[in-house]
């Protein structure tokens, strides 16, 4: 099911203008932010289909740069977010694309890590209502809504390696809500994407970081808390 | 979810004689692990952001940065208070509530997406003016919200809700029928009537194309949205008196796709067709490219 649950469709709180091109936006450039793991120095923006058309009406280019900066898609710095990447020395240019692209609201992103100088890109769909899905990472076919707490694990295709990633999370006991991997050829570089019940703690993703095949964990919550907020139980 | 369509959702209610919100709140627990305390308390959350955003609305404002809309909600509110308006005075209200919403989105406030900002004041609209009027109090509207929300995520797997994949009638097009059969179920009918009026709602918006003048989600969105509180009462009200869709919803649901899938991609969020593309929403894209 594309949309898994009722605050996918009554939600997100937001800045307008619009669900698609606004929130989803914001949604993808924050997943991204979470996959590179840190704030990018360098960061091209280029749109495809309605995107491409209609960005500067819609906020488009703002909301993937707060997005960029972590913020969620209700927070009110999200009209001036341009400018504040700017003054945190981020260089982000927009582009129009041409060619195939997956979706009618469809953005590709190529960062550059500002500590690491690490380098990502990342194609996003933004679906309606605000949802999302990451569709690509690197060249890794992926399906990421960030609708759930998700870890990506980068690691080589070895036999065995889903076993102890899977022993680590029921050791942990974190349910695993929807798999993917994909791997570039054989025995090669692969990327397994794991959308979790619940986030993620500190010592899973350091369990699964100390796996023998594993190079780097990564991990996207989109949530902006929503699951972890056991303090308003009984709130009205 | 147990439930994919709307027939399943409506004998899902009968077995376990419960309404359409409630059944739809019991399952979203189920889904997300959390309580039900916790996901109803989500929703109170955002029927006061949606509050929040029906009064801004109506007493702050809302000029875009466009400077193309703003206002407009007050000046329906001013008018429906001055005399009689031709809708009567609920109705009047429901859609100046519903500008007020929108107008509000499109000057970069908050709103909720109801199933998106570019249809999100139709729900305000048709909720808040509805509550006043018949004094309900909020854990009910609430409730009512978890039954559109129920209603648009058969519309959103079925179908889709976004202008970019299927024009306007996915978005305020979905709005109006959530609303519709929400505001049913709020009045006391059946699961089964509040179905109908889904239906009803949809077919009276689909093939409705997305033409954003300039691309910004104002014209014609916003007015869009006074129309969709309005048609959404109208619908109710057929339903509650027993008016049936007798192509059954779901069936619709499944044209809105046909019809969404074969729209051309100038009529789907790109500003390249119909209003956007008319002398004026060219000369006014023109004019905002200036600006810049």
């Amino acid at each position: 099911m594309r949309f898994k649950d009722v605050f996918s469709i009554i939600g997100p709180a937001m800045v307008g203008p619009s669900s698609s091109h606004t929130a989803g936006a914001a949604r993808i450039g924050r997943a991204a932010r979470q996959v590179l793991g840190e704030r990018p120095s360098v960061a091209e923006v280029t749109f495809f289909g309605s995107f491409a058309a209609t960005y500067q009406g819609h906020g488009t280019d703002r909301a993937i740069a707060g997005g960029l900066l972590d913020f969620p898609t209700d927070d009110h710095r999200l009209p001036d977010s341009i400018e504040l990447a700017a003054e945190a020395g981020m260089d982000i240019s927009f582009a129009q694309g041409t060619g195939l692209f997956p979706h009618p609201n469809t953005v590709r992103l190529r960062l550059t890590g500002q500590e690491t100088g690490q380098v990502l890109t990342l194609t996003g769909i933004s679906i309606g209502g605000g949802n999302i899905e990451i569709v690509d990472i690197d060249g890794f076919s992926v399906k990421l809504t960030g609708m759930y707490p998700t870890v990506l694990i980068q690691h080589m295709d070895y036999l065995g390696v889903l076993a102890s990633v899977t022993d680590v999370m029921r050791k942990g006991e974190f349910n695993i809500g929807h798999m993917s991997l994909d791997r570039k050829n054989r025995s090669g570089a692969a990327l397994t994407v794991l959308e979790l019940d619940e986030s993620a703690t500190v010592e899973l993703l350091e369990a699964l970081e100390s796996l023998p095949a594993v190079k780097s964990v990564k991990l996207v919550d989109l949530n902006e808390g929503r699951r972890e907020k056991p303090g308003k139980e009984g709130a009205t | 979810m147990n439930f994919q369509t709307l027939s399943e959702l409506a004998v899902l209610c009968e077995e376990r004689g419960l309404g359409i919100g409630a059944l739809m709140l019991e399952e979203q627990s189920a889904e997300s692990g959390r309580s039900i305390k916790q996901e109803f308390a989500t929703m109170s959350e955002y029927y006061g952001v949606m509050k929040e955003a029906v009064h801004r609305g109506m007493h702050e404002d809302t000029t875009s940065r466009s400077g193309l809309t703003g206002l407009d909600a007050q000046r329906v509110g001013a008018y429906n208070t001055a005399g009689e308006p031709c809708l009567g005075g609920p109705a009047g209200q429901a859609m100046a509530y519903a500008l007020a919403v929108s107008e509000v989105n499109a000057s970069m406030g908050r709103i909720i997406a109801t199933p998106t900002a570019g249809s999100c004041g139709i729900i305000p609209g048709v909720f808040l003016s509805c509550q006043e009027r018949f004094g309900w109090e909020d854990d009910f509207m609430v409730s009512g919200l978890f039954a559109a929300g129920a209603i648009g995520y058969v519309i959103a797997n079925n179908s889709f809700v976004s202008g970019a994949e299927g024009g306007c009638q996915a978005e305020v097009g979905s709005a109006i029928g959530m609303a519709a059969g929400a505001l049913t179920e709020l009045r006391g009918g059946t699961p089964a009537q509040a179905v109908h009026a889904v239906g009803l709602a949809l077919k009276n918006t689909l093939g409705l194309i997305c033409d954003p003048v300039g691309g910004l989600v104002e014209i014609p969105c916003i007015v869009r949205n006074g129309f969709g509180a309005v048609t959404a009462l109208a619908a109710a009200d057929m339903a509650l008196a027993g008016v049936r869709s007798v192509i059954p919803s779901d069936e619709v649901i499944k044209v809105m796709l046909e019809v969404g899938s074969a729209m051309p991609e100038k009529h789907r969020e790109t500003a390249g067709g119909g209003l956007a593309q008319t002398p004026t929403g060219r000369r006014i894209m023109a004019d905002l490219r200036r600006k810049k």
